[in-house]
């Protein structure tokens, strides 16, 4: 059977083409090296920019000249796009690209905070609160993708949270039932998407941006109608209550991020891993992936196609339906119209910049909270570079992942494909 | 009647299949008109018959993918109804599909492991890997079939998945196995290893329903032979059934499979390519330094399995594809920089590989699809506005001219079988003066009766002094068509040969292989 025949068939590749995903990575790294020691560098002042532990300019602090700092990142930026690109320690590709982001953003803040301080626990228990959502509704994404589903609904799921949350919570008085109302707002649109597009096989693209409008319009109506007559009534729910684990939470910046929270960081975190091992590890991931890749081959060793699609579907609508609940019953608690403002559509450039995955998915999200919680930092510091450019951010990286520009994103194969068994 | 739940086990080896009165209808078609079938345990049951004969939707429904309208699935003379592929599997039914039912991201333990995965419990189904693993080399040893379970499938040659297919089958422990057209993909090498696996196999006690629309295989390995027309069983035959009468059973009348033609007389040169290199979609190279000549008056055939740049080289001639490196030139003067539509106006007929895709518009009737590339020329209209009276008229002619069977030129395409839509391609492509036809698979998925029409065209349109370039994976087709064949393995033309070839050297040439004998005729 093996005979020299089919081996000599196996080698039916080309050699791989010079401009990999690593080159071009590699490319991309010293460019922005150079502008980061240059152009950071050349506009630093020379004083110190002080990373503080404690909330005001006194206390701990990791101090660094300003100029120095964003010559030297700028550098080491440069250093890791060179490894890259010359394929040195290969199976090392993803830490040195974090490395050569990470420093990069440094450099940055290096320019900005000089002579300045930048509080570090604020900024990185901020960063996590405004990545909250995304993260939340990214898993959704993750959820329905992977099992061929397009929900670009997110913004619509979080608003019904969101909502939902409000408005039950206050009337039950219980921040606990208001949670779980989030999660069923959510489940209402998710479960509406699933039964339009896998039952009716319309356009999950255009489902979902009907759902996004009719969650916009339902909950702006019935916030003007109801919830605005009376408040104390419909509008004042209760807080998720912040607990502090003793102990964990005294380790410096890291405990006090982590440890001394609300409930939904923990869920988040948690859904991170449990998604990524289900995805990867279970039955029930591997037969979602196969079902997102290839249907019909799922269909023919006996794997429910459609009900495991209105399965993960609606399992989504749970975990978006929760990440609705952060505007209301973490972030501000009360309900106001449109309150999402476009949260979902970038906790949907998440999904897309972290690849599908769960892991991926929380990197993105902790970036793009981080580069909102900058841009908040930086307006009031009054610093040269518009906060709208940070705000940006996440759509700019959304448009270079999906052009693949730095390798291109793959997403599962049946993905926005209905299953029609023939 | 009783069904089946996975994995509950009713029968004990060996396996005795039997079909009793299966109808199934899809609307006012009968795909299966009560077909009554007995598979013996341990015999290869070929079940012949044309594109569209009923074959596969027959086997769907005994894997479980369909519900019959009528009639009984016996196992060991018991009535079975299946519900979906678990419950066949669980009869002792396995299936490997045409188009292989494998995820290409998955490795192939993964593959193999789908739906009846090992699992270490736990709520989500902890899964158990290295068990799958395992399970994966005892069943590839037990039946001498290699498969690397760590691979992934996309980075296999379609040989090897197909083994892995086989494997996934007998890993489910079934005792019948259903092959649909599995020699489409192989090369004659493989398809002479997958033979050699069906006895192996048959000699286990398994049995094997083999379904296909080439004789000589059939000829080649099956116990018996029942042929299947239009739905309906036309007759049951033994292997040594010449293949002349097999396939006027298949067709319903007698049919010539040899193509019948005069030594070609070949003038000047017309196509000429050189140092052709082009990239397929995903940038890798496709074509590797292609030098081909095609004269006027001859056909030159290009064999090789498929994906070795034979797409990627039809393409780069009709401005489909970007060139790379090389030139490409028509009688003297250069394609590379001209539109697809002033290659076609320059006289290039074009036949693409891909019927449903590039061929044809499927909504558009008969008659507009025969205008497709004249619509806005005379007679058929100009710039402004198109003739109907003029589309009409050719369409009447067209259709008698090419026997086309249909019920009006104003039917969608789309309606026609896919040998009527392909006869509609070509009618298209002859219906104007040539220097060039090329024709890339002219008969994939086309019923013998219109083969034997085609591949008449074809040969026509040679004797007029045209040239001829002909793309085809299926040898016998590229032997009964060519004057000249060129072997194109991985992006390269290996080698120039004579149709008298013998099979088995053709054969190794599609597989890479060029012995000493072959140096001198290489170009």
């Amino acid at each position: 059977m093996s005979t020299a025949t089919v081996e000599e068939i196996g080698e039916v590749t080309a050699p791989e083409p010079f401009w990999t995903r690593q080159r071009r990575l590699g490319v991309a790294l010293v460019l922005i090296g150079v502008l980061a020691a240059v152009l950071f560098g050349s506009l630093a002042p020379s004083e110190a920019a002080r990373f503080t532990l404690s909330e005001d300019a006194e206390g701990a602090a990791l101090s660094i000249n300003g100029q120095f700092g964003a010559i030297l990142f700028g550098i080491v930026t440069i250093i890791t796009g060179g490894l890259l690109f010359t394929s040195f320690a290969k199976r090392y590709q993803n830490l040195l690209l974090s490395l050569g982001i990470l420093t990069f953003v440094l450099s940055f803040l290096c320019w900005q905070v000089a002579g300045k301080f930048l509080p570090l626990v604020d900024t990185t228990s901020g960063t996590l609160q405004l990545a909250l959502p995304l993260i939340l509704g990214a898993l959704a994404g993750v959820l329905g993708e992977r099992s061929g589903v397009v929900n670009v609904a997110i913004e619509g799921q979080f608003l019904m949270g969101a909502f939902a949350g409000a408005l039950v919570g206050t009337m039950a008085t219980s921040v606990w039932v208001g949670l779980i109302s989030a999660a069923v707002g959510g489940v209402i649109i998710a479960a509406i998407l699933a039964v339009l597009s896998i039952r009716y096989l319309v356009d999950q693209t255009v489902v979902g941006i009907v759902l996004n409008l009719f969650a916009l319009g339902v909950t702006g109506f019935l916030y003007e109608r109801l919830m605005q007559n009376d408040a104390s009534k419909y509008n004042e729910p209760p807080r998720l209550p912040e607990w502090r684990i003793p102990g964990l939470a005294d380790i410096p910046v890291v405990g006090t991020v982590l440890f001394d929270t609300n409930l939904l960081v923990w869920v988040a975190l948690g859904l991170v891993v449990l998604i990524h091992f289900g995805l990867t590890r279970t039955r029930w991931g591997l037969r979602t992936r196969a079902v997102g890749e290839h249907p019909t081959a799922a269909d023919t060793v006996g794997i429910r196609v459609r009900g495991l699609r209105y399965m993960n579907v609606l399992l989504g609508g749970v975990v978006a339906g929760l990440g609705g609940a952060y505007f209301t019953l973490v972030a501000t608690g009360s309900f106001t119209k449109n309150m999402t403002a476009g949260a979902g559509f970038i906790a949907l450039a998440a999904l897309i910049f972290g690849r599908f995955t769960p892991f991926g998915a929380l990197g993105a999200a902790l970036f793009f909270g981080f580069a909102q919680k900058l841009a908040t930092y930086l307006s009031a510091v009054g610093s040269p570079v518009p906060s709208q450019f940070l705000n940006m951010l996440p759509y700019i990286a959304t448009i270079i992942a999906v052009a693949g520009l730095v390798g291109r994103v793959r997403a599962p194969a049946a993905d926005g494909v209905p299953y029609i068994k023939s | 009647m009783k069904s089946l739940s996975w994995p509950y086990r009713i029968r004990e080896i060996p396996l005795k299949l039997e079909l009793r009165g299966i109808t199934k209808r899809f609307g006012d078609l009968v795909a299966n008109d009560h077909i009554d079938i007995t598979v013996e345990p341990g015999e290869v049951h070929a079940l012949l018959g044309e594109n569209g004969a009923g074959k596969s939707t027959l086997m769907n429904q005994l894997y479980g993918l369909l519900q019959p309208d009528e009639g009984q699935i016996l196992v060991n003379d018991e009535p079975l109804v299946f519900r979906s592929p678990r419950d066949a599997i669980a009869a002792g039914i396995g299936m490997v599909h045409q188009h292989f039912m494998l995820v290409p991201v998955f490795t192939v333990a993964e593959n193999i492991a789908l739906g009846s995965e090992e699992t270490r419990g736990g709520p989500l189904g902890w899964l158990d890997r290295r068990r799958s693993r395992r399970d994966v080399i005892e069943t590839s040893e037990r039946y001498g079939l290699p498969v690397d379970p760590d691979a992934l499938v996309e980075d296999l040659p379609v040989g090897a998945q197909q083994r892995v297919e086989i494997v996934k089958a007998l890993t489910r422990d079934v005792d019948l196995l259903i092959l649909d057209e599995p020699t489409a993909v192989l090369t004659p090498q493989e398809t002479q290893e997958l033979l050699a696996v069906m006895r192996s196999l048959t000699a286990m006690g398994k049995s094997i329903v083999f379904i296909t629309h080439k004789l000589k295989e059939v000829k080649a390995i099956a116990d018996r032979i029942t042929v299947v027309r239009r739905g309906k069983i036309v007759g049951t035959a033994s292997p040594d059934t010449s293949e002349e009468e097999l396939a006027a059973l298949m067709v319903g009348r007698a049919v010539s499979l040899e193509v019948s033609k005069t030594p070609a007389e070949p003038g000047r040169s017309v196509l000429k390519l050189s140092g052709l290199v082009v990239d397929d979609d995903r940038g890798v190279r496709a074509v590797d330094g292609v030098d081909l000549e095609v004269r006027a008056g001859e056909v030159l055939g290009i064999a090789g399995v498929q994906g070795n740049g034979q797409t990627e080289l039809v393409e780069a001639v009709m401005g489909l594809r970007e060139l790379r490196a090389g030139t490409v030139e028509l009688d003297n003067e250069s394609l590379a920089t001209l539109s697809t539509k002033r290659i076609l106006r320059a006289g290039v007929g074009y036949v693409p590989e891909d019927r449903s895709h590039d061929g044809v518009v499927k909504e558009f009737s008969i008659a507009e699809n025969l205008i497709l590339d004249m619509y806005d020329r005379p007679p058929f209209g100009n710039a402004f506005k198109i003739d109907l009276g003029s589309v009409g008229t050719n369409a009447k002619e067209r259709v008698e001219q090419f026997d086309i069977r249909c019920m009006s030129p104003d039917n969608a395409v789309g309606t026609l079988s896919g040998g009527n839509q392909q006869k509609v391609v070509v009618a298209r492509e002859m219906s104007r003066p040539l220097r060039l036809l090329i024709a890339s698979q002219p008969t994939r998925g086309v019923d013998v009766g219109s083969i034997e029409f085609i591949h008449g065209r074809i040969i026509h349109e040679r004797d007029q002094g045209t040239a001829v370039l002909v793309v085809s994976s299926e040898l016998d087709e590229v032997v009964g068509l060519a004057d000249r064949i060129a072997v194109m393995y991985r992006g390269r033309v290996l080698a120039i040969v004579s149709p008298d070839t013998p099979r088995e050297e053709l054969g190794l040439l599609m597989a890479g292989i060029t012995g000493n004998a072959r140096e001198e005729e290489t170009e």
